[in-house]
C-alpha cells in the first residue's frame, strides 16, 4: 500500500489537553498560555504538527491565526518532525571565534548534517542558537537539556555517544 | 490649538495630532507607510522619521518618527533636514530590499502608495544584488488576490482587519524577513470587509481579484462620485469603468458616512452592471423584437393611450425617475412597489426620523457613542457599514481608559494595550446570533415579538413613565435592566433598529425607548435601517399620501379591472408579493411596460421593456437610512462604445413617454430640471437641489474631469469601427467631463470628487489632499444634505404586543439575510453568487431533535400556497416556534411578517 495524500487529523491527547487547561487557569488572558501550549504539544510529540493551531486555539478561545502567529515567530517551536535529540551549536560572535565551525565540522563528518538537518536515522537534529549565555567557555552546545562548554572537535564524539 | 516650527516656518495645528497628522494636515508632504488615518500610529516602518530641534537654538537636533510624536507647543522640526532626507532615504531602500519591483505586472501599479512614497523619497537606485526572499501565496476566495512578494511588512493588514474589522482569519506568521500576512492555510477571508484590505494595503499584496480578469491601470478608467445601491447605508462609492464595463469599485471618502471603508457587497458586487443579458435596446417581449428610442415611444404611448395607467415605483430606483413616473400616471395611480408591511414600518422609520425625540446619527458619528443598543437587526447582513461603524464604538472604550491616562488616542498599541480587550457595552437582541455578536457584552435571541417586548421593557426601565412589558420573564426583565442601566450610565448611547424583521413592534419599541432616553434627558441618538438603497426616498416622496400605496394594493387594482395598464419602473414585482397576485396582476393588464436595467420575471411578463440605466450610466438622487441625500453621476456613456445601446435614465423614458403622449416635445432636457421639479412637488425634498453642484458648477471656467490627465488610447478606443476618433460625449446633467481635460485636482474647493489624485499622490491616500485635516471631513463639506431634521416633537407611548406564543404545528417564518445573496442587483455578479449560501431552512437544535433531521437533511414544508423542499441548517442562536428562512434567495418567495410555515417534515427520498 502507498499513502498518496495523508491528511492531518490533529486530536489533542487527553493529557495535552488537561495540560493545556491548568497553564491556561495560571492567567487572567487565556492567550498568555500560547507558548506553553505549543510547548506542551512539541514535548508530548517532538514537534508541533500544522493542526495543532486550531486544536490549542479552540482550547484557549482565540483565533488559530493568533496560535499559528506564535507557533512560527519562535525557531525553538518546531513546525517539522525532528530527530530524538536536538543539537544546539551556538553561533554567536564569541562562540565563532572559539572555534565553532571546527564543531560543526566534526558533526558533520560524524553524523553527515549540517545545520537545520536530521540523521536519516532520526536520531539527531542540528540546530544554530545565536546564544547559550557560556561566552567565556566558548565553543558552547547543547544537546536536549544539557549544555557543555570548551567543546573540541574531538571532543563531540563522546558527547553524542552519551545520546542514543 | 499648538503652534509648531517647521523648516522656520510658523503653522497652527491641533496639538493633539501627532507631527506627521499635523504636517500631513498642512499639506507638507511626509512620506509613511504603517501610520493609516484610521488605524493610528505604531512607529513600525520608520518611514516618517523628521529631526526635531530641542528650542530654536538647538542646531543638532535628532531624529524622531513624526507618527510617534506629539505636536506639542512649540515644536522645532525639520522635514527638508539632510540627515533627515538620507534616513528617510535609507529607510525606503530597506523595505524594498525584498520587494520585486514588479510594477509592470502589478495590479497596483498607478495607485500605489509604495510607488508613490518611493518617488517622493527620491529612492531611484536600487543597490541590493542578491537573493530576494520569496513566499508562496494563497488562494483568498473571489474577491481578494494575494502576492506575498510584494509586501514591505507595514502590518497595516492585520492591524485593520484584526483590530479595525474583528476579522479572526487574518494573521502574521514567522518573524525577522520571513514575515508572513495571511490564512493559516489556503481558504476563502471570512470577514464582510475584505475588500478594504485592497485599500489599507499600501502595495499589492491585497488586489481587488473581480477587477483581475479585465484589468486596466487607474488612470486609464473614467470614474464619476457615486452612491453605492447596495443597501440603505448610503456608502459614498468611485466606479471606474473602461471600455463600457465598470471595472473596479472603490471607496470615495465621505467624512460623515463610511470614510474610508466599504462593506464587500458595495466593493465587489458591481457585476450586474456589465451582465451580458442586460437589456440594452427597447424590446417587445413577445417577439423579441428590439426598435430605435423614438419607435419605442411612439409603440408605448401607442400601448397607453386612453388607457387608465398604473404605475409601480421602485425603492431602488432614484427619486427623480420615480418622480417621473409619478408625474406620468398622476399621484394617484403612482404605488411604491413596497410590499404593505414593509412600507408601513418605512414610514414608521421615517417619521420617527423625521420628528422623534431622537435625531439620527451620521455612520461616522455612531463611532463616538459609548453604549449601543441594537434591537432586531442583524446589522453585519443588512446595513455592514453600521456593523463596522459599531464596532469603533465599543471600541471607544479604549481610547477614553487612555486618555485618562494621558495617553493620545493615536498611539494606536498603546490605546489597545492599556484596554486589554475593555469594550463599550454593546447589547444585541436578535432573532439568531449575528456576526456583530463577539463585540457584544451580552446578545440574546428572541422571537421578533419577544425582542420588542424586551424593547418595552428596556424603555420602561429607562423611563417609568413608559409602559411595561407584563408577564415578561425574571431573566429577560433582568436583561432589560442592564441594558437601560448601560445606556443611562453612558455619555452618547445609541440605539440601532430596523425593518428587516418586517416586525412594527420592533419599531415602536425603538420610538418608546428614544423617548424614554429623551425624557431622563439624555444626549442619545437614533438609527433605523431602512431595507433599501432609496427605501426611504420613496417614503419621503409617498409621505402626504394618506392611501394605501403598498405592492399589495397596486395588484389589488390591477386584478380587479380598475386600470388596464402597467407600468413598472426598476422592480421585480415577483420578489414583492406572491406569484399567484403577481401573475394576476400581469394577466389583467392589456399593456406592461417595464422600465429596468435587468431582466427580471417581470421583465419577462412585459409587452415592452425599455432599457433603464443602472447607477453606472445614469445621474439620480437616492436617501440613505439617515436621510441624506445624495447624488450618484454617470459613469459613462455605453452609447459611445456602442451605437446600439440605447440606455437611458428611468427618468427620462418616463418623461419622455409622458410627453409624447400629451404631443408635446420633451420638457426635461437635463438632470438638474427633474431634480428641482422633484425638489419642487415635494417640500419635503426642496433641499434635495443642495445635495450636489448642478450642472453649470465649474473650477476656473472647467468642467470637472472624470478621467486621470494620463488617460490612454482614446483615440485607439472606436477605431474598430471607424478611424474617425468622434467627439467625446457631452454630459449636459453634471459639472463632469467624459474626458481627461477638466478640474481634477485637490486644491480647489469641491465636494465631488470622481477619483482620489493629486500631484504625487495616485493611491487612495490622497484623499488626505482633500480633507480639512487628515481623516477627518472633506475640506468642501461631506457630500449629502439631510432632509430629515425637522422640530423633534415628543411621541405618545405606544403598548407591547403580547408574548410570542408557539403554535403547535405552525411555525412563525423570520427573514435572515445574507450581505451576499439577500440583495437583488449584486446577487447577479458572479464573485458575489461565489459567496451565496445556497437555499435553506434554518431550526433552533431542539426543534430539529424534535423532528429527528440533523444539518443537511431536506424537509419539506407549506409556505403560503407553496410546497418548499429546503435543506435544513442548524442554528445555535434561533428561539423555538420559528423558522429561519434566507431573505431574497433564489427559491425563498417573498416574506412578510406574518409569514407561517406549515407541514413541516422530512421530504420523501
Amino acid at each position: 500500500m502507498t499513502t498518496l495524500i495523508k491528511t492531518d487529523r490533529f486530536v489533542l491527547s487527553d493529557a495535552e489537553r488537561a495540560a493545556i487547561e491548568h497553564e491556561m487557569h495560571h492567567y487572567e488572558d487565556p492567550r498568555a498560555a500560547s507558548i506553553e501550549a505549543l510547548k506542551i504539544v512539541q514535548q508530548a510529540r517532538g514537534w508541533v504538527p500544522d493542526g495543532a493551531a486550531d486544536a490549542i486555539g479552540e482550547v484557549l478561545g482565540i483565533p488559530a491565526s493568533d496560535v499559528e502567529g506564535v507557533a512560527t515567530f519562535y525557531s525553538q517551536i518546531f513546525r517539522q518532525p525532528v530527530g530524538r535529540h536536538i543539537i544546539r551549536v551556538c553561533d554567536s560572535m564569541t562562540c565563532y571565534i572559539g572555534g565553532h565551525e571546527s564543531i560543526l565540522g566534526s558533526i558533520k563528518s560524524q553524523l553527515g548534517i549540517g545545520p537545520g538537518q536530521t540523521t536519516s536515522d532520526d536520531r539527531f537534529t542540528l540546530l544554530p542558537v545565536c546564544c547559550l549565555g557560556n561566552c567565556d567557555k566558548a565553543p558552547a552546545l547543547m544537546i536536549d537539556d544539557d549544555t557543555f562548554g570548551d567543546v573540541t572537535a574531538d571532543s563531540v564524539a563522546a558527547l553524542l555517544e552519551a545520546y542514543p | 490649538m499648538a503652534t509648531i516650527h517647521v523648516d522656520g516656518k510658523d503653522y497652527e495645528v491641533d496639538g493633539a495630532d501627532n507631527l506627521l497628522q499635523a504636517c500631513l494636515s498642512l499639506g507638507l508632504d511626509v512620506p509613511y507607510f504603517c501610520w493609516h488615518p484610521a488605524l493610528g500610529s505604531v512607529g513600525a516602518c520608520r518611514q516618517c522619521a523628521v529631526k526635531q530641534y530641542s528650542d530654536e537654538d538647538d542646531t543638532r537636533g535628532r531624529l524622531v518618527m513624526s507618527c510617534m510624536t506629539p505636536a506639542t507647543d512649540n515644536s522645532w522640526i525639520s522635514i527638508d533636514d539632510e540627515e533627515a532626507k538620507a534616513f528617510r532615504a535609507s529607510v525606503i531602500e530597506w523595505l524594498m530590499i525584498n520587494h520585486p519591483h514588479d510594477c509592470p505586472v502589478c495590479e497596483e501599479g498607478g495607485h500605489c502608495h509604495l510607488q508613490d512614497m518611493t518617488v517622493m523619497t527620491g529612492h531611484n537606485q536600487r543597490r541590493y544584488r542578491f537573493s530576494k526572499r520569496t513566499h508562496q501565496n494563497q488562494e483568498l476566495g473571489p474577491f481578494i488576490a494575494h502576492e506575498m512578494n510584494r509586501c514591505i511588512a507595514c502590518y497595516r493588514c492585520v492591524r485593520y482587519y484584526q483590530d479595525y474589522a474583528g476579522g479572526t482569519d487574518l494573521g502574521v506568521f514567522g518573524a525577522n524577513d520571513q514575515v508572513y500576512f495571511g490564512r493559516v492555510e489556503d481558504g476563502t477571508l471570512e470577514s464582510e470587509f475584505s475588500g478594504n484590505l485592497t485599500e489599507v494595503c499600501p502595495t499589492g499584496v491585497f488586489t481587488d481579484k473581480t477587477h483581475s480578469e479585465r484589468y486596466n491601470r487607474k488612470w486609464d478608467m473614467q470614474f464619476a462620485p457615486s452612491i453605492c445601491h447596495g443597501c440603505a447605508s448610503g456608502c459614498n462609492i468611485s466606479p471606474g469603468e473602461r471600455y463600457g464595463e465598470i471595472r473596479r469599485i472603490e471607496n470615495r471618502f465621505n467624512g460623515s458616512v463610511n470614510h474610508y471603508f466599504l462593506c464587500d457587497r458595495g466593493r465587489f458586487g458591481y457585476g450586474y452592471v456589465n451582465r451580458k443579458d442586460r437589456p440594452r435596446q427597447p424590446i417587445v417581449q413577445r417577439s423579441r423584437l428590439s426598435m430605435g428610442i423614438d419607435a419605442a415611444l411612439d409603440q408605448a404611448a401607442g400601448l397607453l393611450n386612453r388607457r387608465r395607467i398604473i404605475g409601480i415605483g421602485s425603492p431602488r430606483a432614484s427619486l427623480e425617475s420615480n418622480f417621473a413616473l409619478r408625474e406620468l400616471v398622476g399621484a394617484d395611480d403612482f404605488f411604491s412597489g413596497i410590499a404593505r408591511h414593509e412600507l408601513d414600518n418605512i414610514h414608521a422609520i421615517r417619521n420617527l426620523l423625521q420628528r422623534g425625540p431622537l435625531p439620527a446619527a451620521t455612520i461616522r458619528d455612531m463611532e463616538s457613542h459609548d453604549a449601543v443598543f441594537v434591537l432586531g437587526e442583524d446589522l453585519t447582513q443588512t446595513a455592514a457599514r453600521i456593523a463596522l461603524a459599531l464596532r469603533q464604538a465599543a471600541k471607544g472604550k479604549a481610547t477614553e481608559m487612555a486618555a485618562a491616562a494621558g495617553i493620545q488616542s493615536w498611539h494606536q498599541a498603546a490605546v489597545q494595550n492599556i484596554a486589554q480587550g475593555a469594550l463599550n457595552p454593546v447589547f444585541i437582541a436578535s432573532v439568531d446570533s449575528t456576526r456583530l455578536d463577539d463585540i457584544a457584552a451580552e446578545s440574546v435571541q428572541a422571537a421578533p415579538d419577544d425582542l420588542a417586548r424586551l424593547g418595552f421593557a428596556v424603555a420602561h426601565a429607562i423611563d417609568p413613565g413608559a409602559p411595561a412589558a407584563p408577564g415578561l420573564e425574571a431573566d429577560a426583565l433582568e436583561l432589560a435592566q442592564r441594558i437601560a442601566g448601560a445606556l443611562l450610565a453612558a455619555k452618547r448611547p445609541l440605539l440601532v433598529s430596523g425593518a428587516s424583521l418586517g416586525s412594527r413592534a420592533i419599531i415602536d419599541a425603538a420610538a418608546n425607548i428614544a423617548q424614554a432616553l429623551k425624557n431622563r434627558e439624555k444626549n442619545a441618538s437614533i438609527s433605523l435601517v431602512v431595507p433599501e438603497a432609496n427605501s426611504m426616498g420613496m417614503s419621503i416622496l409617498l409621505a402626504d399620501d394618506p392611501a394605501d400605496k403598498s405592492v399589495e394594493a397596486a395588484l389589488a387594482a390591477l386584478s380587479t379591472g380598475q386600470y388596464e395598464a402597467l407600468v413598472v419602473l426598476e422592480n421585480d414585482l415577483y420578489r414583492r408579493a406572491d406569484k399567484p397576485s403577481v401573475d394576476a396582476a400581469l394577466a389583467a393588464a392589456n399593456v406592461v411596460i417595464v422600465v429596468d436595467h435587468q431582466q427580471t420575471p417581470t421583465s419577462g411578463q412585459a409587452h415592452l421593456l425599455l432599457p433603464a440605466a443602472s447607477f453606472a450610466e445614469g445621474d439620480g438622487t437616492l436617501v440613505s437610512q439617515e436621510g441624506r441625500a445624495q447624488r450618484f453621476f454617470q459613469v459613462f456613456d455605453p452609447s459611445y462604445y456602442n451605437s446600439e445601446v440605447l440606455v437611458r435614465e428611468g427618468w427620462r423614458w418616463l418623461h419622455a413617454l409622458r410627453r409624447t403622449l400629451l404631443g408635446k416635445p420633451v420638457d426635461w432636457t437635463t438632470l438638474d430640471q427633474v431634480t428641482e421639479a422633484c425638489a419642487a412637488a415635494h417640500p419635503r425634498l426642496a433641499a434635495i437641489t443642495d445635495a450636489a453642484p448642478d450642472a453649470s458648477f465649474r473650477i476656473k471656467g472647467q468642467k470637472l474631469a472624470r478621467a486621470p490627465h494620463r488617460y490612454s488610447g482614446r483615440t485607439a478606443m472606436r477605431a474598430h469601427i471607424s478611424v474617425h476618433e468622434p467627439r467625446q460625449p457631452q454630459d449636459p446633467d453634471s459639472p463632469f467631463a467624459f474626458s481627461m481635460e477638466g478640474y481634477a485636482g485637490s486644491s480647489e474647493q469641491r465636494q465631488q470628487i470622481p477619483f482620489a489624485w493629486s500631484p504625487g499622490w495616485n493611491s487612495p491616500q490622497a484623499w488626505n489632499k482633500f480633507q480639512d485635516e487628515v481623516g477627518g471631513h472633506l475640506r468642501s463639506g461631506d457630500p449629502g444634505v439631510r432632509l430629515l431634521d425637522d422640530t423633534r416633537t415628543d411621541l405618545t407611548w405606544t403598548q407591547p404586543p403580547s408574548a410570542f406564543a408557539p403554535a403547535v404545528g405552525a411555525w412563525q417564518v423570520v427573514p435572515l439575510h445574507h450581505l451576499f445573496g439577500s440583495d437583488e442587483n449584486s446577487s447577479r455578479a458572479e464573485p458575489i453568487q461565489q459567496r451565496m449560501p445556497p437555499p435553506y431552512i434554518a431550526l433552533a437544535e431542539t426543534e430539529a431533535a424534535r423532528l429527528g433531521v440533523t444539518g443537511g437533511t431536506v424537509l419539506s414544508l407549506v409556505l403560503g400556497n407553496q410546497r418548499l423542499q429546503l435543506p435544513v441548517r442548524i442554528s445555535s442562536g434561533l428561539p423555538l416556534g420559528v423558522v429561519g428562512l434566507p431573505a431574497g434567495l433564489p427559491g425563498i418567495p417573498p416574506l412578510t411578517a406574518s409569514s407561517v410555515v406549515t407541514d413541516l417534515r422530512e421530504a420523501a427520498q
